[in-house]
């Protein structure tokens, strides 16, 4: 595969807080790369730098072999999609997906050409005269998609482009930008904090924090071998405990030795050992490599949540099954359903579902905040009030 | 139940405005109607209006001896310095409103303090303070001789009298347009440069329609106290040039309230039917471009 863009060693900070600590990524012709993480991990200063709204304070950034660090954005055969759309509010559907168009001089007829032919790809056909304020955050979506499309740029950067669409609606966007990027060939450089959003949609997944680059790779990859606590425990939900790596295929946690199918680590290591709460199996107490008390139940539909106090150490466990609280139940976990990871700066920080509820909390409270911008700024959006920068 | 109640007590709170706004808006404006199509005992007459159009004086500049239309000389008179001021005004006070808008918040504050402290002096002293720069031997002159330069003789040409509206309706220009521009998103300024804009193009594509609106009153708000200002004209005009206003004040001192009703009448429809048409104007050319 042709590398189209090679981000090298940047560095960028403002106001003297570092936000990107020395990031070096290639991002290859033909695909979807997602960059994740939470907010103020760089993810969209790294995309505001390829879009070239920001300057690294050093570094390269490489389009298709050459240097474009001091390139303008209006010269890069970069578009981008923003976030809220930042669609012209004195513009119809029409004129926005035609404003570039218009700036080259193309030809009427073939702009009325290439217009039509981008509204019909982002199935807007029909709304051309319509104004952009009259549309509905999904339309609204689609035009700016449309109008970063027409001009054929050689990558689409998005940034978080669905947070401000609802569940449903993400859903269906989520299917038809990754349709939308399949039939047209073009490099998509997505953002978003949403991990499900990665997962499902990405080749290739950079999994970000505090600035730098925390595992390259595809969504596969990224949930079944996390490099370490951080990303084990952003992506999906995790156990993580304190390990010691015996030998080649043997590592001991939470007082037992479990063969596992990892190899490579030096005799008694001390190491991460991951367990994913669906690939643990629920035996009658007798009967499990481990034994715990349930703590807690949660319905969620599809299965049940259980959190189980195992010497102390609480885990997430997803069953089909009913245990209710104060059971004692058993657990059995399979090689290949433990991954052992190298200990990090981030060893000890997640991966305990002992303070579970308080973590619920703190999500919901960022949620609710992340509604109340979203709403500020679609409420600015008629008048285009100024939001942050 | 609960509604009706919410809409007697909305009604009640916003009885004082309406009490002030007849008063003090409705009022005056049919007195200036019924004042201008009467005569002096209060009979109808189209007489006054007329009068504006029709009246001839004889002017003799010297060389040759014209007779023209009084009050459509002076009309245009009036209007021709005001579009001039207006002009200058949004020359100088667009860039600046963009630039304030763009500054950090610090000295934005800064700037728009600077530019309302005139307001805060009263608009006759305002004046007097031109009066005292532009003197043939005032401030500006000294300035220029200590400086062995060649004085210019300002006080009592059409350009002191433009100096002088421009100075004082500047921060009415500046103030709507900036308003407008802080509102103005960035992300649609990035969205532009994204596309292809350098910054020229920004600026005609997207900053310049989406600050129409704001230009719009910034010029309604210089416009219409420049074309019927009188004081400014005949101080720093030194009385030469007779404008709309002048003539209203001129025939409201000489007791002429009947005709003094007849031309503000006049002036008034006239700057309406012209907003309307600016406002008419700008709508469109907000859709097609």
């Amino acid at each position: 595969m042709k590398k189209i863009i090679e981000l090298k060693n940047i560095t960028k900070s403002f106001d003297g807080e570092v936000v990107l600590d020395n990031i070096s990524l290639d991002i290859y012709d033909n695909e979807f790369i997602t960059l994740l993480g939470p907010s103020g991990c760089g993810k969209t200063t790294t995309l505001r730098i390829i879009g070239g709204f920001e300057t690294p304070d050093s570094g390269d950034v490489i389009f298709m072999g050459e240097d474009i660090k001091d390139v303008p954005p209006y010269k890069r055969n970069v578009n981008t999609v923003f976030q809220r759309y930042a669609l012209f509010p004195h513009l119809n559907v029409f004129e926005n997906v035609a404003f570039s168009l218009r700036e080259k001089k193309v030809p009427k007829d073939e702009i009325k050409r290439k217009v039509t032919e981008m509204l019909t790809l982002v199935a807007l056909k029909g709304f051309e005269k319509r104004s952009v304020t009259s549309l509905s955050g999904g339309q609204q979506q689609r035009v700016a998609i449309a109008r970063a499309l027409v001009n054929q740029p050689k990558v689409l950067l998005l940034d978080e482009p669905l947070a401000a669409l609802d569940l449903k609606l993400r859903k269906d966007m989520q299917v038809e930008l990754k349709n939308i990027q399949k039939a047209t060939g073009i490099t998509f450089v997505f953002v978003t904090h949403d991990q499900e959003e990665a997962l499902s949609m990405s080749d290739t997944v950079v999994v970000m924090s505090e600035g730098r680059i925390q595992q390259i790779g595809t969504p596969v990859d990224i949930y079944n071998e996390p490099t370490n606590a951080f990303v084990a425990d952003f992506i999906g939900e995790s156990n993580i405990l304190d390990g010691v790596m015996l030998e080649d295929r043997k590592v001991s946690f939470a007082g037992q030795v479990f063969e596992c199918v990892d190899e490579g680590f030096d005799r008694r290591e001390p190491v991460d050992v991951v367990v994913r709460p669906e690939d643990v199996d629920i035996v009658p107490a007798d009967r499990g490599m481990l034994k715990g008390v349930v703590t807690s139940v949660t319905f969620l539909g599809v299965h049940y949540e259980i959190i189980v106090d195992i010497d102390g150490f609480k885990w997430m466990i997803q069953t089909t099954d009913f245990w209710d609280v104060d059971e004692t139940i058993g657990l059995v976990i399979e090689p290949d359903a433990i991954h052992v990871m190298k200990k990090s700066e981030y060893s000890g920080m997640f991966g305990d579902y002992s303070t579970f509820s308080d973590e619920m909390e703190e999500i919901g409270e960022v949620e609710i905040e992340e509604l109340a911008e979203i709403e500020e700024r679609g409420g600015n959006r008629t008048e285009s009030g100024k939001t942050d920068e | 139940m609960n509604k009706k109640t919410s809409s007697l007590v909305q009604r009640l709170t916003l009885t004082p405005y309406s009490v002030w706004a007849v008063l003090f808006i409705v009022v005056p404006l049919v007195f200036v109607a019924y004042y201008a199509f009467t005569d002096s005992s209060f009979a109808f007459t189209t007489d006054n209006i007329t009068r504006f159009f029709t009246a001839t004086s004889v002017v003799d500049d010297g060389e040759t001896v014209r007779e023209v239309h009084t009050y459509l000389v002076i009309f245009m008179r009036s209007l021709k310095l005001a579009v001039i001021s207006t002009v200058i005004c949004l020359l100088m006070g667009y860039p600046l409103a963009y630039i304030m808008a763009r500054a950090p918040e610090k000295t934005q504050k800064i700037l728009l303090t600077l530019i309302m402290i005139p307001m805060w002096m009263n608009f006759l002293i305002r004046t007097y303070a031109w009066m005292t720069i532009l003197q043939d031997k005032g401030i500006l002159n000294g300035f220029l001789t200590a400086l062995h330069l060649r004085p210019v003789h300002v006080i009592g040409t059409e350009s002191a009298v433009i100096i002088g509206m421009v100075y004082d309706y500047f921060p009415y220009m500046v103030l709507p347009i900036y308003s407008v521009m802080a509102k103005l998103d960035v992300r649609l300024l990035e969205a532009a440069s994204d596309l292809g804009c350098p910054g020229p193009s920004v600026l005609r594509r997207v900053i310049w329609p989406l600050s129409i609106p704001g230009v719009l009153s910034g010029v309604t708000m210089v416009l219409v106290p420049s074309i019927s200002t009188f004081y400014i004209s005949q101080k720093l005009g030194n009385g030469k040039f007779f404008l709309i206003g002048d003539a209203i004040e001129g025939q409201y001192v000489a007791n002429n309230l009947h005709f003094a009703a007849a031309i503000a009448f006049i002036l008034m429809v006239i700057l309406l039917v012209c907003m309307a048409l600016m406002q008419k104007l700008a709508n469109r050319k907000l859709i097609v471009a």
